[in-house]
């Protein structure tokens, strides 16, 4: 992790291997029929997304609820169809390979759901569960297999003599294990990690970021994580991207965007993050946005935060910005705003967003 | 703590390690605990009792010939009726009394149960395997597959099913096989409605996405990850189709479109005591009796199956 950290700072120029997964302009509309019938709108969920994940790096995906990165993951993982937009993959790419296609691709890369309830089915036992990926991609025979869910078993710290039992007889975190275990089967190069912690209590979430982490150790491997808690997104990942309403609005290495953020949403996004001193947390600038996230099925034009920007002005609404490193900032800290904060720079609650007498 | 698992980390919930580490390393399935469940349901048990007793009668058939001397259409017509020609009433010879032909009534209800649960079972069998079939690809694939499917539901459900009945015994001729294929095909249809509306849901579900993330196909995702979620809700409605599919097979009996003459057959007796039931209450009464004990102890036994598969549901 940390040699990646150290080449990424070296700057902007970066090998092409080094890239493991690149996507470009990814967009995912979902259609939605009103009740009245004939209009026909769409859900912008992700709209012109550009993203590299970098081989054996940790990327943090962090964003509100409902701003598209449960859809990214989906897309980067190709569970979803694109609307428009690239995919590549080890250098394939892969943003209109058939479902037939993908199948040698799927044993590359695997996902972690949040919902370790909801991501094991609940008729099938848990040996049988964690061996699907060698049943499915006809890996080893019957005994093998055993042998092989036992290993992984131990490997995520669940007792291998567990695997005829069913996922209602595991408690939250165990189930994650099993969730863990399952996509290492197939010794993915990636695995993409849509919330794997947020179902979890609080002690049990640090046991399985930390198992992740020896994991990844371990077998080289490359994680995306998606999380809309910024004390673990901080913990696990060595770069950061910010999304809002479907778009990356900030990206760098995780200490860049702590100390030197520069678009105005993270800094108040940053700003809820909770301080454990409380003369500290006192003394800080807190960040309330007003107003809500704009729907994305009709989302603000140009920026897509400047309703609720403090800083906007009126070219924030005609003309959108790019994702560009900031003046002073290496190439590896992008960021799409006009008027980006300096550092040290604090926002004051808007005057411009504030809504109704607010 | 439990002792054996030395190696393993300590794992979050205390209470939970304690209970998991008590029980025994194999797995409670779903099943199983429902099978626990309906265990504990005295209603249920009973009536799965009288299933098997019914069952058993059906099998062992040829028995009551052989104790009460009675081939099941042989006819008594001197020593079976009354002088008048008259059913006879149960007495020690015919323990259930004769039908107007003199034929022994407790040997023809024996004999009856093979048709009725013949019947139940095969026919059920038929309609849920259409039904199931039907519905899972109704509701995996959605889309033009699910419209022509729901179409065709729609189409079957709002047949009169008497009027078709009749329609078609009259063109192809009654008998054992059309009863089957003719209950089978007007009943697959609301087992379809039920089997798409759980898929519809269960489709959604993360494991099948997770199916999907790991390559899984269409037909392993439909087989190995839907079914099996689907299978406790068929369950449940195929134990209360079967008393229904009896209960039909009787009325087309009656109707004189099932088995024919002399064939021994629950609603076929009910239909040859109408004429008698004023002097001969055994003639309608014991055929009455054997369906109604049998459809209910299905339906009893279905709503236990129901209760166990769901214990939130209640009564």
């Amino acid at each position: 992790m940390t040699d990646q950290a150290a080449s990424a700072a070296t700057g902007a120029i970066e090998s092409r291997s080094e890239t493991l997964l690149h996507i470009e302009d990814i967009r995912k509309y979902f259609k939605v029929r009103s009740h009245a019938g004939t209009s026909r709108a769409e859900v912008k969920a992700v709209d012109g997304v550009t993203l590299d994940v970098r081989r054996g790096e940790t990327l943090g995906l962090v964003g509100e609820t409902g701003c598209g990165k449960s859809t990214l993951a989906r897309c980067m993982a190709r569970l979803y169809d694109l609307t428009s937009g690239k995919v590549v993959f080890e250098d394939h790419d892969i943003s209109r390979t058939s479902r037939r296609g993908l199948r040698p691709v799927r044993r590359q890369m695997q996902m972690i759901f949040q919902d370790p309830y909801g991501s094991l089915n609940p008729r099938r036992r848990v040996g049988s569960i964690i061996g699907d990926p060698f049943a499915i991609h006809q890996i080893g025979d019957r005994k093998d297999r055993k042998g092989k869910v036992q290993e992984l078993m131990q490997l995520v710290g669940l007792n291998p003599e567990h695997y005829n039992r069913f996922p209602n007889e595991f408690s939250g975190g165990q189930r994650q294990r099993i969730g863990v275990a399952r996509a290492l089967a197939l010794q993915p190069r990636l695995i993409v990690c849509d919330e794997p912690v947020s179902a979890l209590d609080v002690s049990i979430q640090a046991q399985v970021l930390n198992l992740l982490t020896d994991l990844q150790q371990e077998f080289g491997l490359t994680y995306v994580f998606i999380t809309h808690d910024l004390s673990v997104v901080r913990h696990v990942s060595d770069r950061i991207a910010v999304m809002y309403l479907g778009k990356v609005v900030e990206v760098a290495r995780t200490d860049d965007i702590f100390s030197t953020t520069r678009h105005p949403y993270t800094k108040a996004l940053l700003s809820a993050l909770p301080v454990p001193d409380p003369d500290a947390a006192d003394s800080r600038e807190r960040i309330v946005l007003t107003g809500d996230m704009p729907s994305p099925i009709n989302p603000p034009p140009a920026c897509r935060f400047h309703t609720r920007c403090p800083k906007a002005q009126e070219i924030c609404s005609r003309e959108e910005p790019p994702l560009v490193p900031v003046l002073g900032d290496d190439g590896s800290h992008l960021t799409a705003c006009h008027f980006p904060l300096e550092v040290g720079e604090t926002l004051r609650p808007g005057t411009v967003a504030q809504r109704e007498g607010g | 703590m439990s002792m054996g698992s030395s190696d393993v980390r300590f794992d979050e919930d205390v209470a939970k390690e304690v209970e998991v580490g008590a029980s025994p390393v194999e797995g409670r399935s779903p099943w199983l605990l429902a099978w626990q469940r309906l265990r504990h349901d005295r209603v249920a048990m009973i009536s799965l009792g009288v299933i098997v007793l019914i069952a058993l009668v059906a099998i062992f058939a040829p028995v009551f010939t052989h104790i009460t001397g009675h081939p099941p259409n042989q006819q008594y017509l001197r020593q079976g009726t009354t002088s008048a020609g008259l059913p006879l009433s149960p007495n020690g010879k015919f323990w259930l009394g004769t039908d107007n032909l003199g034929r022994d009534i407790l040997v023809r209800i024996a004999f009856g149960a093979r048709i009725s649960l013949a019947v139940g079972v095969v026919a059920t069998l038929l309609t849920v395997a259409i039904g199931v079939v039907v519905g899972l690809a109704a509701g995996f694939f959605r889309g033009i597959v699910d419209t022509i499917l729901a179409r065709l539901v729609d189409v079957v459900l709002s047949v009169p099913f008497i009027l078709v009945a009749v329609a078609l015994v009259s063109i192809a001729g009654p008998g054992l096989t059309m009863t089957v294929l003719v209950i089978g095909f007007f009943s697959w249809a609301s087992v379809a409605r039920i089997v798409r509306g759980q898929v519809l849901s269960i489709r959604e579900r993360e494991y099948v996405e997770a199916a999907r993330s790991l390559g899984a196909s269409n037909f392993r995702i439909m087989f190995i990850d839907i079914l099996p979620n689907v299978l406790a809700q068929v369950i449940v409605y195929t134990t209360l189709l079967i008393p229904v599919v009896i209960v039909t097979q009787a009325t087309l009996s009656f109707l004189g479109l099932g088995l024919q003459p002399p064939t021994a057959d629950w609603g076929g007796m009910l239909a040859e005591s109408q004429t008698y039931y004023t002097v001969a209450w055994w003639f309608v009464a014991f055929p009455g009796i054997a369906l109604l004990i049998t459809t209910l102890a299905f339906n009893l036994f279905g709503d236990g199956v129901r209760d166990a598969f769901d214990p939130r549901a209640g009564r």
